[in-house]
């Protein structure tokens, strides 16, 4: 089981955690909702949970619940620009398909 | 597929559902947009890289341009590329007028008090300018974002007047944007360094742009910001800064004043370049293009620059004296100082305004996006993207909202530095016997007397029933919005007639007028008492020659005979020849002996009404 982030993804972590200035982490994980089935949940983490499988990748420490776990596993989050945007993109293998949009998808 | 953001715990939203917001920077030189990404507030470059998107726009046959492609046609087609449009937004033609002969434009005077500026594409006015600038910005953000914005924050002076913040959000309005909040740029800026995270303090706001000073005094109490005092200079910045090293490279280089246009313009250029070297280094090399293939070449040092621009900062420094003293504050009461403004760069000024207010300034965040940053922040609250814990920032009203009252008196209903939201209500009455509509002046500003304030509206309350005067219960409800805009409502109780407005602003106040409001009702304040008591007493007297009269023409022939007759209308024809002085007392006095003159005659009256009011009755009823 792993979870990784590329470089600029944790660069990225490291300058927006020291922006916000407080944190333990980020939380990574699925839920259902959307147009196709699952969505990301993307976010800070303040505080761990008992079940939580914790990974640390690049200096920054990823939590992640047991359920959300089967879904994530082997994923690797990136940091991307397209066009003007810039944000985190999961590169998960366990993913079958998704919306035209990209924010959910079934596995 | 999309790209994410990191969010606050417990805050990702479903897909489909973010929630996008941006703060909006409205210069006059410069306009900003930024926005809150993975809890990051930073401003959106366009496709080129480009943060600042230069406050012009340019109108031709073929469609509208906004930003740096149409500010470089901004000298070959001057009718038609509007500048520095913040500085007639919310403005009449008279004031436009006063602000001289730096803008070109050929107006039209319509009916409206709104002027038109006439260019090839059709006549436009200063909101649907400012319009075209937040539609440029707007679009920036929703390409970056790729999402609709659901609110933004736009950021206004603080010495923005009611007419200037409706404009602004007129504007907003014709862009297609939904304001969810006007804030004041000193405050976004204050907000932008983290400042409103304290429980209170008093802070500096140093705000030297391009063209124009503005000093702003904030205290922090309770998570909100009050504008103690503003101050500064419309005609001071980084330009000036540029137009004496001009001169000095002319002096050097044995240029004559009559040089050619574009040689002073390229000189200017040549100026700014090196002024801003000299942000980081300690010299730098100069070398002009005079024209038909001749240069001149040189060295400046940063003491030589210094020498040149210390006159032009140290006129900054007046108005932060006054803005301290209006403040009732001294120098080190003030915790912080944040620079705003492209030319805070200079380190000069950095070191003199740290000596003045005895701390180092803060300048870690760019100066020229730091406004943009905080009210990205704020727009990020506002649209639910923080948890609830989050205290919303709240702001104040600037100036005391208040009406008209007989004398040509102010009776303030909103004071200056209420929190906003705020609504307020106060009851009026009749002045005359039988009045059924009473005229409702709608007022902003610190002094005693209407004609020393700003008029912002006026209506009519009608269909008031028939009463004598000082029956009628007529509230008057001041409400002013979180974004500073005020409606007003008055009500009769016992009718339930009502009349409203929404401030309809009649523009009428140039610049310097707006910055020195404040300042002058501290300093008129001794004679702005010794007014209103005057007027207080010429009001009173009318009133008592008003109902005077009225009884006489009542029952003056049925209770007087001819002698006393016209031993009181003397008496009343003294109060009329002196009820119009100066001097309060001449008229308390008149209005003493009137009182005295008259005694049997109210005694009289009095009977009279019980003697009515009692026949038909026994004695014994009344027992």
């Amino acid at each position: 089981m792993s979870i990784t982030l590329t470089e600029s993804a944790a660069n990225h972590v490291l300058k927006f955690m020291e922006g916000r200035g407080t944190g333990l982490g980020i939380r990574l994980g699925v839920r259902t909702s959307g147009c196709s089935g699952m969505a990301y949940v993307l976010e800070f983490a303040d505080e761990s949970e008992a079940d939580d499988v914790i990974f640390e990748d690049h200096g920054v420490k990823v939590l992640v619940d047991p359920k959300s776990m089967l879904y994530l596993d082997g994923t690797e989050l990136d940091f991307t620009r397209e066009g003007l945007n810039e944000g985190f993109k999961f590169n998960n293998p366990n993913v079958k398909d998704a919306c035209g949009c990209g924010e959910s998808f079934n596995v | 597929m999309a790209l994410l953001q990191l969010s606050e715990p417990g805050q990702t939203a479903a897909p489909h559902q973010r929630r996008l917001a941006a703060g909006i920077d409205l210069g006059t030189t410069n306009s900003l947009v930024a926005t809150v990404r993975s809890g990051n507030a930073e401003t959106l470059p366009d496709p080129e890289g480009r943060h600042l998107l230069p406050s012009v726009v340019r109108y031709t046959e073929a469609g509208i341009i906004v930003g740096d492609e149409a500010k470089a046609r901004a000298i070959d087609d001057p009718l038609n590329t509007i500048l520095s449009v913040k500085r007639m937004v919310g403005r009449g033609l008279e004031d436009i007028k006063s602000l001289g002969g730096r803008l070109p434009y050929s107006y039209k005077q319509e009916q409206t008090t709104v002027p038109r500026i006439h260019t090839v594409a059709g006549d436009v006015s200063a909101v649907e300018v400012s319009a075209e600038i937040l539609k440029a910005l707007a679009i920036r953000a929703e390409e970056t974002l790729e999402g609709d914005l659901e609110g933004v924050v736009i950021t206004v002076p603080a010495h923005f007047d009611d007419a200037q913040r409706q404009a602004t959000k007129d504007a907003a309005r014709v862009a297609g944007l939904k304001v969810m909040r006007l804030l004041n740029e000193p405050t976004a800026a204050a907000v932008a360094y983290g400042l409103d995270s304290g429980s209170s303090g008093v802070h500096a706001i140093y705000d030297l742009g391009g063209g124009t000073f503005d000093i702003s005094i904030l205290r922090l109490n309770r998570g909100v910001f009050e504008v103690l005092s503003t101050g500064g200079n419309s005609a001071l910045g980084g330009d000036d800064l540029d137009r004496v090293v001009a001169e000095w490279i002319m002096r050097q280089a044995g240029i004559s004043d009559d040089a050619g246009h574009s040689l002073l313009r390229q000189l200017m250029h040549d100026a700014c370049a090196a002024k801003e070297a000299l942000t980081r280094t300690a010299v730098t090399e100069l070398d002009v293009d005079l024209g038909n293939g001749a240069r001149w070449q040189g060295l400046l040092t940063r003491e030589q620059f210094n020498e040149l621009v210390d006159p032009l900062i140290r006129k900054t420094l007046a108005p932060c004296r006054r803005a301290l003293r209006d403040a009732n504050l001294s120098r080190e009461e003030i915790e912080d100082v944040v620079m705003v403004g492209g030319s805070t760069r200079v380190p000069r000024v950095r070191d003199l305004v740290g000596e003045f207010f005895q701390t180092p300034p803060l300048v870690e965040i760019d100066p020229d996006r730091v406004v943009a940053v905080g009210a990205a922040i704020q727009a990020d609250i506002l649209v639910g993207n923080k948890s609830d814990e989050e205290i919303l920032l709240l702001d104040v009203n600037p100036l005391s909202l208040g009406i008209e009252t007989m004398g040509g008196l102010v009776e303030k209903i909103i004071p200056r530095n209420t929190p906003i939201p705020v609504a307020r209500a106060q009851e009026f009455t009749t002045f005359k016997d039988g009045q059924t509509a009473m005229a409702v002046h709608v007022l902003q500003g610190e002094r005693e007397l209407v004609t020393d304030n700003r008029s912002l509206a006026r209506f009519e309350l009608r269909e008031i029933p028939p009463m004598v005067a000082g029956a009628a219960r007529i509230q008057v409800t001041f409400a002013v919005d979180a974004d500073g805009l005020l409606s007003v409502e008055a009500m009769e109780q016992s009718s339930g007639a009502r009349a409203s407005i929404e401030v309809k602003p009649s523009y009428g106040l140039t610049d310097g007028e707006i910055e020195t409001m404040l300042r002058e009702s501290f300093e008129h304040a001794r004679e702005d008492v010794e007014v209103r008591r005057l007027r207080e007493v010429q009001v009173e007297a009318r009133r008592v020659i008003e109902a005077l009269g009225a009884a006489l023409s009542e029952d003056g022939d049925r209770l007087l005979d001819a002698a006393e007759r016209k031993q009181v209308e003397s008496a009343l024809a003294e109060l009329e020849a002196i009820a119009e002085d100066r001097d309060h007392h001449v008229i308390r006095k008149g209005m003493e002996s009137l009182e005295k003159v008259c005694e049997f005659y109210v005694e009289r009256r009095m009977n009279a009404s019980v003697s009515q009011a009692m026949s038909g009755h026994k004695v014994d009823e009344f027992e």
